[in-house]
C-alpha cells in the first residue's frame, strides 16, 4: 500500500529527560522516526523537553518545540501548528500517556488530529490491566491471577485468591515504578498503599508471583495489511522477579525448542492483533514455569521500547525506523532491508551470534538506596555485546561496562554471604555466580537459590574452569597458540588472562600478537550471511582459521587466517570513540557529541568509524556513522579495531571520561590523538601542574592543600578557613566529595576517609560561601577561540555543576563579570593547546564592596555535559564545529568569527531519580545525582525558568501555600523571599525559626509546627495538599537527619521543591514573571533565526 | 577433545572438534538459518544426502525429546557442523543430549569450526560435496576421497527414505500441555472422513500432523506406489510429499503422478511440488545453495498476504515454462522464486516452502485447510 497522502503534517512526542527506565533508547527511535518521516515526504512537528538529543537538533524536525512535555503546552503546539497527525508510539510511556490524556481531554478530536501507529483503543486495551485480561482470555492465552483495584478494600479483596507472593505493579508508572512483591500481608497493606499513590490514575495490578519462572520477550511488527514478523526473541538470564530492564538479556532464546519457540511466537502475533496495534512495533513478555512450561503473558507494550532499541541493534532491523514507515500506511513488503539491499523488510531476522545485555547500576551514588534488585526498575544504563557464543557475549558485556571488571573476577566472601548474594538479585549476582562455582557450588545448588536457568550457569561454571586452566597452565599460554585461541574465543580478555595468570595485559597482548593471534570481525547482517550485506556493522571474535589445500599432493595450506569481513577502505578515515554505556554523570550529552562528530567529519568526506557498546544511542545506529563497530571501549578492544582500521586518528573528546581514559595508553601505542594534546589533558587533571598553570596566567584558585591525617587536615582546615570541601584523591568526579563546616564533621570525614584508603591523601578546598558558579563551553582552534555559552548557575557554587540548573545568557552576572571570565576561558585554552571543546567552571563570589572575585574551579579540555544545552539556545552546533577543528579546520573557514549572542533565555534544569530510591535523601551536593536534564527557552528568565521546572515535574506554583525551613545562615533571605510570594497571592508557611525572621519585618507568616512539635504539623499540611511549594536548606549531617522527613514527604506527596536558597529565588523571581506575559510556545528554528 | 576435519571438494578445510559418532560422513554441504529446531532439521529426510551447518551458533541448548522428531529411526542428515556444541542442556521436556544421541544413531558431528565462513563460502561458491572426519585427521587424504564425487544431482535419494510398507496416521499436531502425542501414532481412527494417501518421497511427520489435525483419514504409502493402486484405494485426495534430492531423479513419481491428475485432488509440498511440475510438463532447475531455514517471507499473491516460512529445497520447478495450465500462487520475496502454483482447471495445486512447519513458523498451516476443502469441493 503507498504512503498515505491525506496526511502531510505529522507530530511526534518525544520522551523528555533520561529517567530511570527511559533513556536515550527514545533519542534513537524518535530520531529514527523523524528522519524516515522526513524521507517520505512529511512534515515534522517535534516536541521534547530534553535538549540533550540528536532528535531536537533543528535540523531533524521542521518545526522543533522544546516545552515541557503537559497536555497544556501540547495543545497550544497543536493549535499553533494544526498537525494531521500524533505519531505516540516513539517516545516511550511518556508519550503514550500524552496521547491518551489529549485524547481523552477531546483535544485530538477539538483540532482534528488522528492518531497514528496505535489508535487510543489500543493503548487502553494493553496498558488497562482489565481490559488486557479480558483481551488474552479471548485468544485463550493464559495471564497470572490477578485483580485490578483502585483501593484498599479492594486490594484486601483480590489478595485472596490471587495469594502469596503478589506481585504489585501500578498503572501507567514509568519502567514500572512503585512494582514490589509482598510476601506477607502486613508488607502487602504497605506496598499497595504506596503503589495505589504512585499510579497517576490510582490503578494497581495485584498479580500471583511467578518469581522464578523464565522470562521471555518478542519484538513483534505489524502492517496495515496484517503482516505480522518478530524480529527478536530475547530470553532473560533473571527470571522473573527482576526488571527486565534490570535483568541481563540474551538474544535470541536459548533454552526453546523450536515448538515452544513457535507457541510463544503465535502467541505473540494473536496478542498484538487482538490488541489491535494497527502498525509498527510491540514488545510482549512472556513467563514460562521451568518444570511444566506452562506459559503466560506478562505484557504488551504497544510501542517502541528499550528491548526495542536492543532487538534492532542485536539483529540489524531498524524498528523505529520501520514502525514509522509503516505507520503512515507503507507496508512491510515494500520497505527494503538496507542491510541486505535486495530483501524487503518482511522477514524475521536470523542471527549467527550471541547478544548479551547487562544493565549499569549506580548504587554508589545513593549508598542509603536498597540494593536488592525488584520489579521496579534501578539501573541507570546498559550495555550490549556481541560474540560468537553466549561464553564470549557474556565476558564482552562485562568488560564493557567499564567499572574495573575486565571478567568474572574473584569476589571474595564467605558461604553466608555469597548464599546471601545468590539469592537476593542484585547487581553483583553475574560475578557472585562464578564465586559460588569457584567455592565448589553445584549448579543444582546455585540453581536452587537463584532459580537462573541451569543452561546459563553451565556457561559460567566453564569460563570458571577455563580459569583453573590458565591459572594452572601460565607458561603454556604464553606458548601454546591453541590455549590463547581458545581463552580468546571463549571471551577472556587480555587483562583478564593475564590477572589470572599473574602477568600484565601487555604481556598477554605481545604473546598474541607474536602468535599471529587477531580478534577478526563479523558482520551483524539480520541473516545469518544468507545474502551479502552491505552495512558495515561488525563486531569482533576469535575464529580458528580456515585454509585451502594448494593442489592435490599440497603438504602446506595457504592463507592460514581466519576470515575477517572488516574489509577496511583506503579512505581518509577517523575514530571516534563513544561513550559506553549511561551512567549518571556521563549520559546522552556525550552520545549526543559524537554523533554530532561523526556528521561534521562525514560533512569534511572523512570515512567515520563508531565504536560503542551502549545499544541505546543514536550512534550505534548503523547508518550514523559509515562503520559501526559494536564493541567494549576497552585498551584491548580499541587496539584491535585501530590494528585493521588503522584511521588517521582517533577522537577521544567527545565520549566523557571512558574514551579520555584511553588517551594516553593509545598515543602511548603510538595512535594519533586528534584536537587537544592527551599532555593538556594531563595538564588540566594534574592537581600540581593545573596549580601551576593558573599561576602563569595570574589566576585564582580556591585555596587548597592536602591531609593524610586528621591532625593535618584539621590544621590544613584552619589555616584555610571553614567551611571546607573534602575529597579523597583516588576517586574522581565528586564521589565521596562533602562540604565541612566544623571540626567536628572534618574529623569524622577523615575518619572515614582515611579508613577507605590511608595510603590516598584527602583533598581539602577552600568552600566558597554563596558564590556563584559558572560554566562556559569553548571552542579553539588553536588560534582563536569562541565562547560557546557562558552558563550562571541557579545553584550557589557545592553543588554539582551536573545537578544544578543554569541560564544562559547569565542572569544575575553583569557584563563585567561576563567579559572577564571569557577573557580568562581564552587565555586557558590558547595556553593548553586546545584543539576543539573545552569547559571551565567558575566561582564568582561577590565582596561587600560590590566588587567580585573570579576563581577557577575546574578545566575539562573536552567535550563537556552542556554542550548540547549550548547548542540548542544558542542554535550552533559546538559539537560539530569542534570536529571539524580537530580536522584541521579554522573557526574563521567555518564562519565563526564572534561569540553567539541570544536575545532569549534558555534554562536548563536537572533531573533526578529520588524516586526510585526510597530512603535517599533529595539535598544535593558535590556529588552527581541527576539522570537528565530539561531545558526551557523563553524570552525571558522567569518564563524560561518556569518551563524548566515544568519539564522536571517540579512545577512552579500559582497558589497555595509555600513552606519556608531553612538553615539560619539562609534566614536572612526569607523575607525578601516570602514577600514575593505573598505579593504574588501565595501564602507563606514556615517554621517557628524560619518564620520569625519575616515576621520581625513585617512579613506576615503562617507558623506550622516541625513533626516533633505537635499536631497538626507541616506533614499534615502535606498530606492535606495545601503546600504547594517546599523550600528547605540545611547545613550539618545532623540537621539533614531531623528534616529529612520534609523532603521525604515532599516526593512522596510530589509537592515540588528546593534544597536551595538560590533556587528558592529563581522561583520567586520566575514567579514574578507570570504576572506580566502569558505562557506561549515557539520551535527553536524561530529562536534561532530571530538572532 | 578429539579432533575432526571437514575438507570441501574445493580443498577448503576447517579444522575442529569432534562431537556425535566417530567416523567420516560425506555429502552435500548445505547451511541451515534456523535459529531453533536442531532436532527437526537433523530428523528431517529431505536431509537425506547432506551435510548440514547451522549458522546459529549455540547447539544441544534444549538437549533432544522423544516427540519433536520428523520420521522415525533418528536422523537422516549425513554429518551435522556446528559453531559450539553444549553438552549440557536445559528444558523440562529434554530426555538427553544431542551429542549422545548423534552417537546413538551413528551420525558424525564437527564443532568449533568458524561457521560464518563455511556459510559465506556456500553462499558465494554454491553447495558442494564434503567430508566430515573424526578419524582421518590428514586433509589430503580426506580430500582425495571426495574430489571426483559426482555430487548428489540426479540420484533418487527418495528411495532411500520412503516407507516401505503402507501405514496409518494418527497424531494431530503437539499441544503444550496436551496428551503425550507420540501415544497417538498408533491410535485408530474414528471419525468417517475424507481421506488422502501420501506418497512418501521422504515425508514429515510435521504434513502427517497437520493432516491429522484436519481430522483427515492418512494413509502413508511408499513412492514407488504405482498410481493404479492408489486408485484403486479410492482416496478423496493425494498429497504428494517432500523429500531429499533431484525431483528429476524420481521418474515414477512424475508417472504416478500424470496418472492422478484430473482423477483426484493433488496437494504437493516440496519435492512433491517439483515432481507436480514435472508432470505437468515443467522443468526444474537448481538453486545455488537452496534455501533451509524458517525465516523467509512469501507473498500470496492473491491476496497480497506474506508469510514467513519454513524452506528447505534446493531444486525449484520453473512455473512459467508449465504454460497456462497452471497459476503462480506463491513468490518468495527474498529471491523472487516461484514457490506455489494451482493448476487452473484441475483440483491441483502445491508449494514449495513448508507450510507443516517443524522447524519454523505457522503462518502457512492454513493451507492444509485448502486441501480438506479442495477434497469437501471434489469429493
Amino acid at each position: 500500500m503507498p504512503k498515505r497522502k491525506d496526511i502531510k503534517k505529522i507530530l511526534l512526542i518525544g520522551s523528555g529527560p533520561i529517567v530511570i527506565g527511559q533513556a536515550c533508547e527514545f533519542d534513537y527511535s524518535g530520531t529514527q522516526a523523524c528522519k524516515s518521516l522526513r524521507e517520505l515526504g512529511y512534515e515534522v512537528v517535534l516536541v521534547n523537553s530534553n535538549p540533550a538529543t540528536i532528535m531536537t537538533d533543528p535540523e531533524m524536525a521542521d518545526a522543533t518545540y522544546i516545552e515541557p512535555l503537559t497536555t497544556e503546552i501540547l495543545e497550544m503546539i497543536i493549535e499553533r501548528e494544526r498537525p494531521d497527525a500524533l505519531l505516540p508510539t516513539m517516545g516511550g510511556q511518556t508519550a503514550l500517556n500524552l496521547a491518551v490524556e489529549l485524547s481523552e481531554a477531546g483535544i485530538l478530536d477539538r483540532y482534528g488530529v488522528e492518531l497514528i501507529g496505535a489508535r487510543i483503543h489500543a493503548i487502553q486495551k494493553a496498558e488497562d490491566r482489565d481490559l488486557f485480561k479480558e483481551a488474552m482470555e479471548k485468544i485463550g492465552l493464559e495471564i497470572p491471577r490477578s485483580a485490578a483495584v483502585k483501593s484498599m478494600e479492594e486490594g484486601l479483596e483480590a489478595i485472596e485468591f490471587v495469594k502469596f507472593p503478589a506481585i504489585l505493579r501500578p498503572a501507567f508508572t514509568l519502567g514500572g515504578t512503585g512494582g514490589a512483591v509482598a510476601y506477607n500481608m502486613e508488607e502487602y497493606r504497605e506496598l499497595l498503599e504506596n503503589a495505589l499513590k504512585l499510579s497517576p490514575v490510582s490503578q494497581v495490578l495485584v498479580e500471583e508471583s511467578v518469581l522464578g519462572w523464565k522470562e521471555f520477550e518478542l519484538e513483534v511488527m505489524r502492517d496495515m495489511n496484517d503482516n505480522v514478523v518478530i524480529i527478536c526473541s530475547i530470553e532473560n538470564l533473571d527470571p522473573m522477579g527482576v526488571h527486565t530492564g534490570d535483568s541481563i538479556t540474551v538474544a535470541p532464546a536459548q533454552t526453546l525448542t523450536d515448538r515452544e519457540y513457535q507457541r510463544m511466537r503465535d502467541a505473540a502475533i494473536a496478542v498484538i492483533r487482538e490488541i489491535g496495534v494497527d502498525t509498527g512495533g510491540s514488545n510482549i513478555q512472556f513467563a514460562l514455569n521451568p518444570s511444566d512450561g506452562r506459559m503466560v503473558v506478562i505484557e504488551m507494550n504497544p510501542r517502541v521500547s528499550r528491548s526495542s532499541a536492543l532487538a534492532s541493534k542485536a539483529t540489524g532491523f531498524p524498528i523505529a525506523k520501520i514502525a514509522a514507515k509503516l505507520a503512515v500506511g507503507l507496508t512491510l513488503d515494500e520497505i527494503p532491508n538496507d542491510i541486505t539491499r535486495e530483501t524487503p523488510a518482511s522477514f524475521e531476522p536470523t542471527i549467527d551470534y550471541v547478544v548479551t545485555k547487562v544493565p549499569r547500576f549506580a548504587f554508589e551514588k545513593f549508598p542509603e538506596a536498597d540494593p536488592a534488585l525488584t520489579t521496579q526498575m534501578k539501573s541507570v544504563g546498559e550495555v550490549m555485546s556481541i560474540g560468537r557464543t553466549f561464553k564470549e557475549s557474556l565476558q564482552k558485556a562485562i568488560r564493557s561496562l567499564e567499572i574495573d571488571s575486565y571478567g568474572f573476577d574473584e569476589r571474595k566472601t564467605d558461604q553466608d554471604k555469597l548464599r546471601e548474594g545468590l539469592k537476593t538479585p542484585n547487581s553483583e549476582r553475574i560475578w557472585y555466580l562464578a564465586e559460588a562455582f569457584r567455592q565448589g557450588m553445584s549448579v543444582e545448588e546455585i540453581n536452587e537459590l537463584t532459580w537462573i536457568d541451569p543452561w546459563f550457569l553451565n556457561n559460567i561454571r566453564e569460563i570458571v574452569e577455563f580459569e583453573d586452566r590458565i591459572r594452572n597452565s601460565v607458561q603454556e599460554i604464553l606458548e601454546n597458540p591453541e590455549l590463547l585461541q581458545q581463552a580468546k574465543s571463549l571471551g577472556f580478555s587480555d587483562r583478564r588472562i593475564a590477572d589470572i595468570a599473574g602477568l600484565t595485559e601487555e604481556e598477554i597482548r605481545k604473546t598474541r600478537k607474536n602468535l599471529g593471534m587477531r580478534a577478526v570481525y563479523k558482520m551483524v547482517d539480520t541473516c545469518a550471511a544468507e545474502f551479502e550485506a552491505y552495512t558495515p556493522y561488525l563486531y569482533s571474535t576469535y575464529e580458528r582459521p580456515m585454509y585451502k589445500l594448494k593442489s592435490k599432493d599440497s603438504e602446506t595450506g595457504s592463507g592460514n587466517s581466519a576470515e575477517c569481513e572488516a574489509n577496511p577502505s583506503d579512505r581518509r578515515k577517523i575514530m571516534i570513540l563513544g561513550s559506553g554505556p549511561n551512567r549518571i554523570g556521563q549520559g546522552i550529552e556525550f552520545d549526543y557529541c559524537c554523533v554530532h562528530a561523526v556528521f561534521a567529519l562525514r560533512e569534511l568526506g572523512y570515512e567515520t568509524i563508531m565504536v560503542n557498546c551502549n545499544p541505546e544511542t543514536v550512534s550505534t545506529d548503523y547508518d550514523t556513522s559509515d562503520r559501526l563497530y559494536f564493541e567494549p571501549l576497552t585498551l584491548e578492544d580499541v587496539l584491535n579495531i585501530i590494528d585493521v582500521e588503522k584511521p588517521e586518528g582517533v577522537i577521544v573528546q567527545f565520549g566523557g571520561q571512558t574514551p579520555l581514559k584511553l588517551a594516553v595508553p593509545l598515543e602511548r601505542e603510538g595512535v594519533q590523538i586528534l584536537g587537544t594534546p592527551p599532555d593538556a589533558i594531563d595538564r588540566a587533571e594534574d592537581r600540581k601542574r593545573f596549580k601551576e598553570l593558573l599561576h602563569k596566567l595570574d589566576l585564582r584558585q580556591p585555596e587548597s592543600d592536602t591531609a593524610l591525617s586528621i591532625e593535618e587536615a584539621v590544621k590544613v582546615a584552619s589555616k584555610i578557613g571553614y567551611p571546607v570541601m573534602v575529597r579523597p584523591s583516588y576517586v574522581l568526579g565528586g564521589r565521596a566529595m562533602e562540604i565541612v563546616y566544623d571540626e567536628e564533621s572534618l574529623v569524622d570525614y577523615m575518619k572515614r576517609a582515611v579508613k577507605a584508603s590511608p595510603e590516598h591523601p584527602v583533598l581539602i578546598d577552600k568552600y566558597l560561601v554563596d558564590a556563584t558558579e559558572v560554566d562556559v563551553d569553548a571552542i579553539s582552534d588553536g588560534e582563536s577561540v569562541i565562547i560557546g555559552g557562558v552558563m550562571e548557575h541557579i545553584e550557589e557554587a557545592g553543588i554539582h555543576s551536573g545537578d544544578s540548573a543554569c541560564s544562559i545568557p547569565p542572569h544575575t552576572l553583569s557584563s563585567e563579570v561576563v567579559e572577564e571570565i571569557k577573557r580568562q576561558t581564552r587565555a586557558l585554552a590558547l595556553e593548553l593547546g586546545v584543539v576543539g571543546l573545552m569547559n571551565v567552571q567558575f566561582a564568582v563570589k561577590s565582596l561587600n564592596q560590590g566588587e567580585d572575585k573570579i576563581y577557577i574551579l575546574e578545566v575539562n579540555p573536552r567535550a563537556s555535559r552542556t554542550v548540547p544545552y549550548v547548542s540548542k539556545a544558542t542554535g550552533i552546533p559546538l559539537a560539530k564545529v569542534a570536529a571539524k577543528v580537530m580536522a584541521g579546520e579554522k573557526l574563521r573557514e567555518l564562519g565563526l568569527v564572534s561569540d553567539p549572542v541570544i536575545s532569549h533565555v534558555a534554562v536548563k534544569e536537572a533531573v533526578f531519580p529520588f524516586d526510585r530510591f526510597p530512603g535517599v535523601d533529595t539535598i544535593l551536593g558535590p556529588e552527581m545525582k541527576s539522570t537528565g536534564e530539561v531545558m526551557g527557552i523563553d524570552l525571558d528568565f522567569g518564563l524560561a525558568y518556569s518551563k524548566a521546572e515544568a519539564s522536571a515535574k517540579n512545577q512552579i506554583p500559582e497558589g497555595g501555600k509555600v513552606f519556608i525551613s531553612v538553615r539560619d545562615e539562609d534566614k536572612r533571605h526569607v523575607p525578601e523571599i516570602a514577600k514575593i510570594f505573598i505579593e504574588e497571592g501565595l501564602g507563606v508557611v514556615a517554621t517557628r525559626g524560619t518564620a520569625a525572621y519575616p515576621k520581625d519585618r513585617g512579613i506576615e507568616v503562617e507558623v506550622i509546627n516541625k513533626l516533633k512539635e505537635g499536631r497538626p504539623h507541616v506533614v499534615d499540611l502535606i498530606k492535606n495538599k495545601e503546600i504547594s511549594f517546599i523550600i528547605n536548606t540545611i547545613e550539618s549531617a545532623r540537621a539533614r537527619q531531623d528534616s529529612y522527613y520534609i523532603r521525604h514527604s515532599a516526593l512522596q506527596y510530589r509537592v515540588p521543591y528546593t534544597t536551595t536558597i538560590s533556587g528558592a529565588r529563581a522561583v520567586a523571581r520566575a514567579l514574578k514573571g507570570f504576572r506580566y506575559r502569558p505562557l506561549t510556545v515557539m520551535p527553536i528554528q524561530e529562536y534561532h533565526k530571530k538572532d | 577433545m578429539k579432533k575432526a576435519l571437514l575438507v570441501l571438494q574445493d580443498g577448503l578445510v576447517f579444522e575442529g572438534e569432534a562431537f556425535g559418532a566417530d567416523g567420516e560422513a560425506v555429502g552435500e554441504v548445505v547451511f541451515n538459518t534456523s535459529m531453533t529446531g536442531y532436532q527437526e532439521i537433523l530428523t528431517d529426510p529431505s536431509y537425506k544426502g547432506q551435510i548440514v551447518t547451522m549458522t546459529y551458533t549455540q547447539m544441544g541448548n534444549y538437549g533432544i525429546n522423544e516427540e519433536d522428531t520428523e520420521s522415525s529411526g533418528g536422523p537422516k542428515v549425513e554429518g551435522f557442523v556446528v559453531k559450539e556444541y553444549l553438552e549440557y542442556h536445559s528444558n523440562w521436556r529434554s530426555r538427553g543430549s544431542l551429542g549422545d544421541y548423534l552417537k546413538r544413531h551413528g551420525i558424525v558431528g564437527i564443532s568449533g569450526i568458524d561457521t560464518r565462513a563455511l556459510t559465506i563460502h556456500i553462499r558465494n561458491y554454491g553447495a558442494q560435496v564434503g567430508i566430515i572426519s573424526t578419524e582421518d585427521t590428514a586433509p589430503e587424504k580426506l580430500f582425495a576421497k571426495i574430489k571426483d564425487h559426482p555430487g548428489i544431482g540426479g540420484i533418487d535419494l527418495a528411495r532411500l527414505v520412503t516407507t516401505k510398507k503402507e501405514y496409518k496416521w494418527f497424531e494431530p499436531l503437539w499441544q503444550w500441555g496436551g496428551k503425550d502425542t507420540t501415544e497417538l501414532r498408533t491410535h485408530k481412527a474414528t471419525s468417517d472422513t475424507y481421506r488422502v494417501v501420501v506418497y512418501d518421497f521422504g515425508v514429515k511427520f510435521s504434513i502427517l500432523r497437520n493432516l491429522a489435525e484436519e481430522n483427515l483419514d492418512v494413509t502413508v504409502v511408499p513412492a514407488s506406489t504405482p498410481a493404479e493402486a492408489v486408485l484403486e484405494m479410492n482416496p478423496d485426495g493425494v498429497l504428494l510429499s517432500n523429500g531429499p534430492g533431484d525431483p528429476e531423479a524420481v521418474t515414477y513419481g512424475i508417472e504416478n503422478t500424470k496418472k492422478l491428475l484430473g482423477k483426484k485432488p493433488i496437494f504437493g509440498i516440496c519435492l512433491g511440488h517439483q515432481i507436480l511440475g514435472l508432470a505437468l510438463g515443467g522443468r526444474t532447475y537448481k538453486l545455488k545453495f537452496g534455501h533451509h531455514g524458517g525465516n523467509h517471507p512469501v507473498k500470496y499473491l492473491p491476496t497480497g498476504e506474506v508469510e514467513i516460512t519454513s524452506q528447505n529445497h534446493n531444486y525449484c520447478v520453473d512455473i512459467k515454462s508449465i504454460g497456462d495450465k497452471v497459476r503462480l500462487t506463491h513468490r518468495n520475496l527474498y529471491d523472487g522464486t516461484e514457490e506455489g502454483m494451482e493448476h487452473v482447471e484441475l483440483p491441483v495445486f502445491s508449494v514449495q516452502h513448508h507450510p507443516e512447519a517443524g522447524p519454523g513458523p505457522n503462518d502457512a498451516r492454513h493451507i492444509f485447510k485448502r486441501f480438506r476443502e479442495m477434497m469437501n469441493q471434489y469429493a
